[in-house]
């Protein structure tokens, strides 16, 4: 919420730099103090959030429309396509998650835009992996038999009547994932991989952080770590609440 | 057996050729001009076109991926441009460490897991149950570059227990050295070992086979160690060996926050320094080690567990 209404809540500008006024402690003025360019923390932060839990977010949309959709249609038809496509699915998951994506972003090149196709490419196989598994268990029960006995068009079993039953593992499973988005795009940040300066970012303040944690100035560190774990256990309890309603409503 | 092993190996071989032209494509598809990177905007056309040449990369496609195949079938994994010496004496250097820091990091995971799992499958619901649960959302929810920082700061840098960063001479320095990076990656695995652990425990604990050994007279303790932990714990091996993946990215991420000289820091180099050929060579490394995990998996759940050969 706050990083949605950062601007009415943020007393300056993430990127305005005040160098008389560095690395200073908390004031009336800067409630969380400044980093070592004058930059006021309280509004990194928040203006942070929402590159950072944006991008997570919206890097989750695509996998799952496209893995939902593949793994329907795999595991209610068969065959060499599906065949073919989790023997894809499997060279994708050999691959550590981590060096897949940072090999990723090293061929389409920093910003915002790679990371989303990185995460895409790589998650898409959660989601299809989960779908189809689902769809191989609905397709052998009776109301799918009734439909196909009754004559339905394929296309309209599987959207009708055989996706409404099989997204609720892959809605749950989208609820962890904007969690470790966030910590991809952090991590990468945090790297020099991910989003590019001035644009503020978590894993950035963390990463500019670091070289004052020596000379016993922890604050820069520990502010922008604390938001990164608040924000992924309200996420992940949201999830836990959405999950359980969903498993009521079953 | 013969015929699980024959079917493993063939999916096995499929999934490495996969791997291999994956990467190839990747790194292929870059665009930019390596040479031209290598040798910066000021160097003159003609130099550009013969370090080109001189890689290979004015040939079609299809003649770099013969080429690619072979030298890999051969064990040359190209050159580095930016050390200038051969890719297999640079991993030859690196891959010894990133393999220690993950054997202990699986040591640390399950030194940790397995007691904690025990506890809390003994307790049952509670105060514990809950304690361990929000552990393991916090630790989920946390970075691994994270809880590497925040392990530095109250472990490095206010108790002065193990150093910040870096990797010393010695074999006991290296270990030493290796500690906390280990726990920062061990740490990204355990609530996913506690959970699994626990699970299997829980119905361990509940099966038939523990109340014979009660009714037998045996101790408690003994009953528990003898016969719920051995079993239940087979699930762990599993969940280990798909965690593989978690644990390869989890040493290349600390490698870098803790400067250790092992194969994620030459990745990151090489990627930062724009240096195709290793980080093709250190892609295929990484997803190399988790084949080969997840192989060693496969086999070892066959042994444990015969019912699953029939599949």
């Amino acid at each position: 919420m706050a990083a949605v209404f950062a601007p009415f809540l943020t007393p300056h500008d993430p990127t305005a730099m005040d160098l008389a006024n560095t690395l200073s402690g908390p004031t009336a003025a800067h409630p969380l103090g400044t980093d070592n360019l004058g930059r006021d923390t309280w509004s990194r932060l928040l203006f942070g959030a929402r590159s950072d839990l944006g991008i997570a977010a919206l890097a989750v949309v695509f996998p799952f429309v496209l893995g939902t959709i593949v793994g329907a249609l795999c595991g209610y038809f068969g065959g060499w396509c599906d065949t073919l496509i989790m023997r894809i699915a499997d060279v994708v998951s050999a691959f550590p998650f981590f060096v897949l994506v940072i090999t990723l972003v090293f061929v389409f090149g920093n910003g915002p835009m790679s990371i989303f196709l990185a995460i895409s490419l790589v998650s898409w196989v959660s989601y299809a992996r989960i779908v189809r598994a689902e769809t191989l268990v609905v397709r052998g029960r009776d109301f799918i038999q009734s439909c196909e006995t009754g004559g339905l068009g394929k296309a309209r079993i599987v959207v009708r009547h055989v996706l409404p039953n099989t997204i609720t593992q892959a809605v749950v499973f989208a609820m962890s994932d904007v969690v470790s988005n966030i910590g991809v795009i952090v991590t990468l940040s945090y790297f020099g991989l991910g989003i590019v300066p001035p644009t503020p970012d978590w894993g950035q303040m963390i990463s500019d952080g670091q070289q004052f944690l020596a000379s016993g100035n922890y604050a820069l560190v520990l502010i922008p770590s604390a938001a990164v774990i608040l924000a992924s256990l309200s996420l992940t309890f949201l999830g836990d609440g959405i999950a359980n309603a969903l498993r009521a409503k079953r | 057996m013969t015929r699980f092993l024959v079917r493993r190996l063939g999916l096995l071989a499929l999934v490495v050729w996969g791997v291999v032209t994956a990467t190839f494509a990747l790194v292929h598809a870059t665009p930019g001009d390596p040479a031209r990177a290598t040798l910066g905007d000021k160097a003159p056309e003609s130099a550009v076109q013969a370090l080109r040449a001189e890689w290979g990369l004015d040939q079609p496609l299809g003649v770099q991926y013969w080429h690619f195949l072979t030298d890999l079938v051969s064990g040359n994994l190209g050159t580095s441009f930016q050390y200038r010496s051969p890719i297999t004496a640079l991993l030859a250097e690196r891959l010894p460490t990133t393999l220690l820091l993950m054997l202990m990091a699986v040591t640390f995971a399950v030194v940790i897991s397995l007691p904690l799992a025990t506890w809390v499958a003994v307790r049952g619901r509670g105060g514990s149950d809950i304690g361990v649960r929000i552990f393991g959302a916090v630790a989920q929810g946390t970075p691994t570059f994270l809880i590497g920082t925040l392990l530095v700061i109250v472990f490095g840098l206010k108790l002065h227990w193990f150093p910040v960063g870096g990797y010393g001479r010695t074999t006991a320095e290296h270990l030493h050295s290796l500690v906390l990076p280990a726990m920062t990656v061990a740490l990204g695995i355990v609530p996913m070992l506690v959970n699994s652990l626990r699970a299997s425990l829980t119905d361990a604990l509940q099966s038939d086979f523990v109340a014979f050994g009660h009714s037998k007279g045996l101790k408690p303790a003994t009953v528990l160690a003898a016969y719920a932990i051995r079993n239940g714990s087979i699930s762990g091996v599993t969940i280990l060996g798909i965690q593989a993946g978690v644990l390869a990215g989890g040493a290349l991420v600390v490698e870098k926050v803790f400067a250790i000289p092992g194969m994620g820091s030459l990745m990151l180099a090489g990627i930062l320094g724009r240096d195709f050929p290793v980080v093709q060579a250190t892609t295929l490394v990484f997803a190399g080690i988790v084949v080969v995990v997840y192989l060693i998996t496969d086999l070892s759940y066959a042994l444990l567990d015969p019912r699953a050969r029939l599949t």
